[in-house]
């Protein structure tokens, strides 16, 4: 078991209450996933030609403005385990220098707006520590994991990136995730755990780089992952929802004039304002769900 | 509410999809549930009527025993699963696996269910007054099969059958009972089991 919410603004006013609702939903799925929880908020672009990078330590007493000395950069946005900076470099080259520099620190996110925080404690801790009720945000995802597969760690909790903007939460479970991880690791895919959700989000990788548009790449799961998921993707402008071809695993959706949302089970969407009258409808088995805003 | 003497109606305001509401129920109550519920909803349901005004989640009236379960919205995976007896309403959809293993409950959709609908279902009836996603039936036993709309695929051992006399009194009168309105009971087709299953026989082994 898991737990899984999105949910995607349409207004301003639920924009700069986002951080508070998406605790909300996470906190009703808490007993879904005790072990972990993680977020992945698109928020605060960073300006063309400049990258933001999510980094995790996991040294409490982390030397975060040795780092930003380094980088020459602005204080970075730090939340519990993690800090965001955002670095005028493209992202490749940010990647490869923190990761040359810093090879202690752990790069969990880059593009233009996605922050992830993920940590192996319980969900009501993780939100707190990490103060995402303040948090604005045009669109977020979060997860809550009941380890099945690896080890209970930061390593091993959700979202994990996929590309530039790009991550998966993931509620179920893979069975060729290990033959797949080969397979991909000879097309130079990097998996940094033995994780199967991660061969899941290195497989969109890959697609993607072999030039596959998001939902041909979700398609693609359809064929070449064998197991049980419910899939959520976020975007840099909103996110995406599959579930096996069987629907092992749970999953409601519901849209109003204000907000799109989606959850492992309704009570988390029972929380937004606005539940009540919303369009509620559970997702078909096997068939990509995908929300957008048109770029400006 | 489990009593021998209960009675009257009681109702639940605001269940935000909470799991678990009305189970057990076994007194002659009417049990009324204002918005969205979760997780098995009026599971093992003895004589109560119970009505709930929304969605429901996975697994509404499960192993329902007796009495009445009412959805005024769409029911998710395995509504009515394993259940004995009873009548279970759904006026929405239900998603996938309704009716899995029933064993005597008595099944309404007004509108269509999901796939694997009536998986290994033993006894009762299931009637959809839309359409039936893929393997509908698939190992079933003896259970009755009314679908007034497309069955997207039948299942192993899951045959159409002639819609005898009856059938139709059976079917009319389960409509009846459910309060649906604008179908006639000569719009269904019959689906049931060809019971080539009960026993192996290696030219099925495919099947099994």
């Amino acid at each position: 078991m898991c737990g899984i919410v999105g949910l995607f603004s349409k207004s301003p006013e639920v924009s700069e209450r986002l951080g508070a609702d998406l605790s909300a939903m996470l906190r009703q799925l808490s007993d879904r996933g005790p072990d972990s929880a993680g977020v992945a908020f698109y928020r605060n672009p960073a300006p063309p030609g400049w990258t933001k990078v999510s980094l995790f330590s996991a040294d409490p007493r982390q030397d975060w403005a040795g780092v930003r000395d380094a980088l020459g950069v602005a204080d970075p946005e730090v939340h519990g385990s993690h800090a965001v900076f955002v670095i005028e470099a493209d992202a490749a080259d940010a990647v490869e220098w923190l990761r040359e520099r810093y090879p202690e620190l752990r790069v969990m996110s880059a593009g233009e707006a996605i922050e992830i925080y993920k940590e192996a404690v319980r969900p009501e801790r993780f939100i707190e520590t990490f103060e995402l009720d303040s948090l604005q945000a045009s669109h977020a995802l979060g997860h809550t994991r009941m380890a099945t597969e690896s080890k209970v760690t930061t390593d091993g909790s959700h979202p994990f990136s996929t590309g530039l903007d790009l991550c998966l939460v993931h509620n179920g479970s893979l069975s060729n995730h290990n033959r797949l991880r080969e397979r991909l690791r000879a097309e130079g895919i990097e998996f940094q755990t033995e994780n199967d959700t991660e061969v899941a989000a290195g497989y969109l990788t890959y697609r993607l780089r072999e030039g596959a548009t998001l939902e041909q790449a979700l398609e693609g799961c359809l064929d070449d992952l064998d197991g049980f998921y419910t899939f959520a993707v976020g975007t840099k402008d909103g996110f995406a929802v599959l579930r096996d071809p069987i629907a092992c695993k749970p999953a409601v959706m519901a849209e109003t004039e204000d907000w799109v949302a989606m959850a492992s089970e309704y009570r988390a969407i029972a929380v937004l304002p606005g539940a009540e009258e919303a369009e509620t409808w559970e997702p078909e088995p096997g068939r990509v769900y995908s929300w957008d805003r048109t770029p400006v | 509410m489990h009593a021998a003497d209960a009675g009257g109606s009681w109702r639940v305001l605001n269940p935000r999809g909470a799991h678990a509401l009305a189970v057990g129920v076994d007194a002659p109550v009417e049990v009324e549930i204002e918005g969205h519920a979760g997780y098995y909803c009026a599971g093992m349901n003895k004589q109560a009527t119970v009505r709930v005004h929304g969605n429901t989640g996975v697994g509404v009236a499960e192993n329902i025993m007796s009495g009445t379960v009412v959805v005024d919205g769409n029911a998710s995976q395995s509504a009515g699963a394993s259940g004995r007896g009873g009548l279970l309403v759904i006026r929405g959809s239900a998603s996938a696996r309704c009716g899995i293993s029933m064993k005597g409950v008595d099944i309404v959709v007004q509108g269509s269910v999901g796939h694997l609908s009536a998986f290994m279902a033993q006894k009762g009836c299931l009637v959809v007054c839309g359409d039936a996603g893929d393997a509908l039936g698939d190992s079933i036993y003896e259970a009755h099969l009314y679908v007034r709309g497309e069955v997207a695929g039948l299942g192993a051992d899951c045959v159409e059958k002639e819609m005898r006399d009856e059938h139709l009194a059976e079917l009319g009168s389960l409509l009846e009972r459910a309060e649906v309105d604008g179908c006639e009971a000569a719009e269904f087709r019959r689906y049931g089991s060809a019971r080539r299953l009960y026993n192996f026989d290696v030219d099925h082994a495919g099947e099994y």
